[in-house]
């Protein structure tokens, strides 16, 4: 078994080793790295999920259907598809699967384990929000909501970022004088004044997901 | 009534000029007439709400949520840990149940927070808001504080996901939840019991990135409470209240609707009842504005019990 290079993989390097490491048992590879990946193998395809998901019609597969694809050892597919980043964790469908799988945290961990092998789509508009919204809120400890706002409009550039933030400047307006919107906030805004605690706390937690992630090869 | 103490977590959307600052407005006034005083864990931070699952892995958002316990347990031992936003009552909740069920990510999780100078050793029961009133209070004690009537108003109580899901609120029902109707109710208001729309999905977190997908969710809800003849809509939850209420212009917009349904928090309701002024209750911190209630704050007390 090839062993895995010990400091900061790059996303594709991780999906190469990964993809040999489990080659065709890409069920396995799921139930190893995917957050509660080992429940996959409890679904009994009734398709209550797939019914009950308020954006069922957006998903390309349904979770019903990523769970067989999983077992079928359809990894690209599953690992490419913009599916799962469509969940909005209402928790629908964890509250009526009768195999209580725990279907909100499998899919995003799909979701999370396509970010890190890089196989997700580059554009794709929710993993981009989900970084977004870490890396601020960890950055001092607490939500910047205008950085974060900001950071979301101007993703695909200046003008676009303009662009949408005009259609959205009456709201804007109104929740400023609503005080529900401080545009001093993109200048700082509220912190905890143990950030730097908070930091190396979780400098240190990945830095045990990543040992173990290695070790279990 | 005896005085209630709680350790506070209100979460990024309830701090000053904050999203939901209008929210926490309302639970202050609403807590005064109850005799509740919410003490702040102190230096609390974000939970990561529910979208932060790609950007931070397991361990890092476990880690971040046991932060708030070990501290409420520090500062404020023993009290219950009450949040008021249902993203942050999910997380320090999921968080708590992880690590006191499982040995390895307790320890695995305490090895990251001593980076912090902190350390789990367990903590207080995680609960939201509404839990409180409904088990610490029952629905015939929030009748006593009420001088105001709110007769001539219907609500939508507008439960949506996340105080429903997956852990649900006083044993109630995931489809036809009561407890907001009885929560309205208690206070004098008049609910709608089944309405389609109570516990759908206003998209979320998802409302930012995918918003046509997001609006067209939100307009189903609104046109929902109309069809049933509400007056407004009502929420236990800042990202539904926001998604709700800031919305409805961006899809008139881009659909020629003309809704205008304003949005409430159950705290703000409950305030007005309980005799607070339209700055007590929040009730200037809104885009769609709540002209009803609006005025009944406005109007003397009418003493009704």
């Amino acid at each position: 078994m090839e062993k895995l290079p010990t400091t900061h993989m790059t996303a594709s390097a991780g999906n190469t080793a990964a993809s040999t490491r489990y080659h065709n048992n890409f069920l396995k590879e799921v139930e190893a790295n995917v957050e509660d990946g080992q429940w996959v193998k409890m679904c009994m395809q009734c398709g209550v999920c797939a019914g009950s998901c308020p954006l069922g019609p957006h998903w390309e597969h349904t979770p019903q259907k990523l769970f067989m694809m999983i077992r079928a050892g359809k990894r690209e597919e599953v690992l490419k598809s913009d599916s799962m980043w469509m969940c909005t964790s209402c928790y629908n469908c964890m509250a009526r699967c009768p195999r209580k799988l725990p279907i909100t945290h499998i899919v995003h961990g799909l979701a999370a384990y396509a970010h890190q092998v890089g196989l997700a789509r580059k554009k794709q508009s929710t993993r981009f929000f989900s970084v977004l919204f870490w890396n601020n809120c960890v950055k001092t400890g607490r939500l910047n909501e205008l950085k974060l706002t900001m950071g979301l409009y101007f993703k695909d550039g200046f003008m676009a970022g303009l662009k949408q933030a005009w259609v959205m400047r009456d709201s804007g307006r109104q929740l400023m004088m609503a005080k529900r919107l401080n545009p001093f906030e993109l200048f700082g805004g509220h912190r905890c004044k143990d950030a730097k605690g908070i930091t190396a706390m979780l400098k240190a937690a990945r830095q045990i997901e990543e040992q173990q992630r290695r070790a279990a090869s | 009534m005896s005085k209630k103490e709680y350790a506070f977590y209100p979460g990024c959307s309830s701090q000053k000029k904050a999203s939901a600052a209008n929210y926490i407005v309302s639970v202050d006034s609403m807590c005064k007439s109850l005799d509740i005083e919410l003490k702040p864990i102190p230096d609390w931070n974000c939970c990561s709400a529910s979208i932060s699952y790609a950007g931070g892995r397991e361990l890092e958002r476990l880690a971040l949520n046991a932060r708030n316990l070990v501290l409420a347990e520090q500062h404020l031992p023993g009290k219950d840990i009450v949040a008021t936003c249902a993203g942050c009552w999910l997380n320090a909740r999921e968080c708590k149940e992880k690590i006191d069920g499982s040995e390895k990510l307790r320890a695995d999780t305490n090895t990251a927070l001593k980076e912090a100078g902190l350390s789990y050793k367990g903590s207080a029961p995680v609960r939201h808001m509404v839990e409180v009133l409904v088990e610490d209070f029952g629905y015939d004690a929030l009748k006593k504080p009420v001088v105001k009537s709110l007769e001539g108003l219907k609500f939508a109580g507008y439960v949506g996901c996340q105080t429903n899901r997956p852990f649900g609120i006083a044993g109630e029902s995931f489809e036809n939840p009561l407890y907001l109707d009885k929560l309205i109710e208690s206070v004098g208001g008049e609910t709608i019991e089944k309405w389609e729309h109570k516990v759908s999905c206003c998209g979320g977190a998802l409302a930012f990135p995918e918003p046509e997908k997001s609006q067209k969710l939100i307009r189903e809800i609104v046109e929902s409470a109309y069809d049933n003849g509400a007056d407004m809509i009502v929420t236990p939850c800042p990202l539904c209240q926001a998604n709700v209420e800031v919305y409805q212009s961006e899809i008139n917009r881009t659909q020629g609707t003309k809704l205008n349904m304003p949005v409430m928090y159950y705290s703000q309701v409950m305030s007005v009842a309980y005799g607070s002024s339209v700055k007590e209750a929040g009730l200037d911190g809104h885009i769609i504005k709540p002209t009803k209630l609006q005025e009944i704050a406005s109007k003397a007390e009418t003493g009704k019990k």
